[in-house]
């Protein structure tokens, strides 16, 4: 790289909602990938892409997984797009207070998509190895770098979710508590 | 730990208000795999012969496939067995969507429903914590806008929902359960209504853990591609304008006339352009790379999926064009009513009228117009009001409760079943043996893997056996290398063909597969994604069974013979077993009465289609064997119980 900007690679999904013949195989298929070991079971309810559906309105559209958000929005948009009604929050990515999607089932803490990053690196992350039809598009672009991002952990994701739900002190005894335990 | 199955059945008993968890032997799913297998076996345990379908004794029982919520593509069909009042015979009924995976992540193989809710409920799973809720404010709601309407208020927009509309409420003999872009038809949604059970939601959120895990997911990854790319596979009616081989070859009207000739390059465009104007999109089931189901939106009505030959059905029956068959669909969908034998029973009433046997006073305010009348019918059916009393039990029960002549005019029905509208020319000897023998009612859930026409060179017939993956057995090759006229297959290869078609259906019904990827599309150039030499290994990866082809093929045969079994025991015999008279124009009496023999002999069953003891129990079915002989079904030498039965004889 001579001089300038630094790059990055922004990575991206590209959804045809179109497309979309509401199969499911990409919740599966996302599951799968990120069970413990991998492939070794198969949960929808983990996955961190959905389908978001309404077979009456003809509304299809798959959502990933973004970042947790300890509050709900203020106010929420309805949109209608070709005269189709799409309900509050359908194409919102973010684990959030008013609903129960990308959080784990068992524990509720937040999930969030991370392009099944891996090594070796997959060719495409899974979701879209599985969209046969093609709602689903992996793409690459190059971006200059801007303001250094920091990255932040997924257990500093969890902590930060369960110190908002349960309050810092309570997590912190519980820490303690099951650390003296051993 | 288990693995492809959940390990528990939900059991719901709607007189009592009970609900139970109840773990199963894992050695069931040895012998029968699931699905159906297994949903038969306590059907024969709990449900005994004199058990009517309307008896709360009878049992509604919901079965996610063996493969169901492991990575193997299209496996998605739950079946549903019951007793059909229409047949008083074993039903056997299947839907696609998303409803069984849902129950297996709920952590259920199956629902067993027994008994009658006092009034109209219905159930809500939602993983451990089941409930019976009060449905009385969704009674005569349609089925879908009754899963919409739970998905609300239980503010569980992902809880997968089976219900029935007013059709199933009102115990109409084709009703059907619907669910997403799938209907499950008959018998079972008659009785689905008479246990008062307007619907199941379930939402699961559990683990289902995989045997050998990466290897079954990369298999899988290959497969999907297969799947999606091969033209042979899923259903192809949902993306052709070309409907010649339906149209030109069924019977119209009452299943009376054919059309030769019909169709043409105009009214492929014209209909075309119709679909592509009302279609919103195409949907698959459940982690399927096929889009089978077309979503139409006719203007007034409701969306809906369309579901096959459905497409068709309606016009035939009617002798009209496609834009009604759209728009009756709209209608008919909601109230919940098959759409493969409701147009015969409609076409029949309207031969009735014609012919002076139903009159005016039969049909007080019968419009004129043949569209009008459809939607009339249809309004009297689902409410059972008046004509539509008797017309809502299927064209068998209703020809004789009309008398005055209308028996002559039930022409197509087969152990009082609504046959698919097809009259042809010449007996077809495998063709003879599917349609007598069959307990599923319907063609299609008994052909599909033996193509159903030879090729007419020996060079097209070597190259087709060259790629011929599917075939279970070499001898099937050389019959096809021989086979030179559609009708003419000498016994040995017709009882061979109708017992491996036959064969692949209960494995579908046992591992939930979908047989336009496997047992139903075979028969349309041979190649195939399942098949029996590459299902077991699939088995043996997802569940961590030991299993080869023989090994699934006893299993399948296993489960076919309970079938058998459990109709036996009600009554069925020999003589319930012919096509429609007129199925063919030329038929051969003394052929065909060897035939059978010959197919008898061939399944190991006796003169009367008794399976022996000695096939019993080489298949572990000593327990039924034991019961035959107690009951005097079968004798000690083997020979057929002097004791007449038949199916007719037995009341509901």
């Amino acid at each position: 790289m001579k001089g300038g900007a630094k790059k990055k690679i922004v990575k991206g999904i590209r959804v045809d909602v179109d497309k979309c013949t509401g199969c499911r195989s990409c919740e599966l298929a996302c599951s799968a990938f990120h069970a413990v070991p991998k492939y070794s079971s198969i949960n929808p309810a983990r996955a961190r892409i959905r389908v978001v559906k309404d077979e009456l309105k003809d509304v299809y559209v798959p959502v990933r997984a973004g970042d947790y958000t300890p509050a709900e929005c203020m106010g929420r948009d309805k949109y209608t797009i070709d005269g189709k009604d799409y309900d509050e929050c359908v194409f919102c990515r973010a684990s959030c207070p008013s609903r129960d999607i990308f959080k784990e089932p068992d524990s509720g803490l937040p999930m969030k998509c991370d392009m099944c990053e891996d090594e070796p690196p997959l060719s495409e992350p899974m979701c879209v190895q599985v969209c046969d039809f093609g709602a689903l598009t992996y793409e690459e672009r190059e971006e200059e770098e801007g303001e250094k991002e920091v990255k932040r952990e997924e257990v500093e994701i969890g902590l930060e979710a369960l110190a908002n739900r349960y309050g810092l002190q309570k997590l912190m005894d519980t820490v303690d508590r099951m650390s003296k335990k051993g | 730990m288990r693995y492809g199955e959940a390990g528990f059945i939900l059991e719901v008993d709607l007189s009592r208000g009970s609900i139970e968890r109840v773990e199963t032997d894992p050695r069931l799913t040895e012998l029968h795999l699931g699905g159906q297998g297994t949903a038969d076996k306590i059907l024969w345990d709990r449900v005994p012969p004199e058990v009517g379908p309307f008896s709360p004794d009878n049992l509604l029982i919901f079965s996610t496939g063996l493969l169901h919520s492991t990575p193997v593509p299209g496996a998605n069909r739950t079946v549903v067995n019951t007793f059909s009042p229409q047949t008083n015979l074993h039903a056997h009924s299947l839907f696609g969507g998303f409803f069984g995976p849902e129950l297996k992540h709920a952590g259920y193989d199956k629902i067993v429903i027994r008994g009658k809710s006092p009034s109209l409920v219905y159930l809500w799973i939602n993983n451990e914590k089941v409930e019976i809720r009060d449905a009385t404010h969704l009674r005569g709601k349609g089925c879908q806008e009754t899963a919409a309407l739970i998905q609300k208020e239980l503010k569980q927009d992902k809880a997968q929902v089976a219900s029935i509309g007013l059709a199933g409420e009102n115990r109409v003999y084709m009703a059907t359960i619907d669910h997403s872009n799938s209907s499950a038809a008959r018998g079972v949604g008659p009785v689905m209504g008479d246990k008062r059970l307007k619907a199941i939601a379930v939402r699961g959120t559990k683990d289902i853990n995989i045997a050998r895990p990466a290897e079954l997911f990369e298999l899988c990854l290959g497969l999907r591609k297969e799947i999606y790319e091969n033209p042979r596979c899923g259903d192809p009616m949902a993306h052709e304008d070309d409907e010649t081989f339906h149209l030109d070859n069924f019977a119209w009207g009452n299943a009376r006339v054919r059309k030769k000739g019909y169709w043409n390059k105009e009214l492929e465009e014209k209909w075309g352009a119709l679909t592509r104007k009302l279609k919103d999109r195409d949907t698959s089931c459940y982690n399927c790379p096929k889009d089978c189901h077309a979503v139409i939106n006719h203007p007034g009505r409701q969306r809906y999926a369309l579901k096959c030959f459905n497409k068709l059905t309606y016009l035939m029956a009617a002798h009209k064009e496609l834009d009604f068959n759209y728009d009756i669909l709209g209608v008919t969908q909601e109230y919940g009513l098959d759409g493969f034998s409701t147009p015969q029973v409609l076409a029949f009433a309207i031969e009735l009228y014609e012919a002076g046997i139903l009159t005016d006073r039969d049909l007080q305010g019968f419009p004129t117009d043949v569209e009008e009348r459809f939607f009339w019918l249809v309004e009297k059916i689902v409410r059972r009001e008046g004509i539509g009393d008797v017309l809502a039990n299927g064209v068998y029960w209703a020809a004789r409760q009309i008398g005055k002549g209308a028996e002559e005019f039930d022409h197509n029905t087969t152990k009082k079943f609504e046959q698919v509208t097809i009259k042809l020319g010449k007996v077809n000897p495998p063709y003879f043996l599917m349609i007598a023998t069959g307990e599923k009612m319907n063609i299609t859930q008994i052909e599909g893997s033996y193509p159903q026409d030879p090729l007419p060179t020996m060079e097209e017939r070597e190259k087709f056996v060259r790629d011929w993956v599917a075939v279970p057995d070499d001898k099937f090759k050389k019959m096809f290398l021989e086979w030179e006229k559609r009708n003419e297959l000498p016994f040995e290869a017709s009882c061979a063909i109708c017992d491996w078609n036959e064969i692949m259906h209960y494995i579908d019904d046992a591992i939930g597969l979908c047989g336009f990827l496997s047992s139903f599309r075979g028969q349309f150039g041979g190649r195939i994604p399942y098949h029996t030499h590459n299902i077991p290994y699939i088995i043996s990866l997802a569940t961590g069974m030991e299993l080869d082809k023989e090994g699934l093929w006893e299993i399948a045969r296993r489960n076919r013979n309970l079938v058998r079994a459990i109709n036996v025991r009600r009554g069925m015999r020999r003589k319930d077993e012919k096509p429609p008279e007129d199925h063919w124009k030329v038929r051969d009496p003394e052929m065909e009465t060897k035939l059978l023999d010959a197919y008898y002999e061939f399944k190991g069953w006796n003169s009367e289609g008794i399976p022996t003891k000695k096939t019993l129990d080489k298949l572990g079915l000593d327990y039924v064997s034991e019961d035959f002989l107690q009951r005097g079904i079968l004798t000690n030498n083997e020979g057929v119980s002097s004791e007449e039965s038949s199916a007719e004889n037995v009341e509901n």
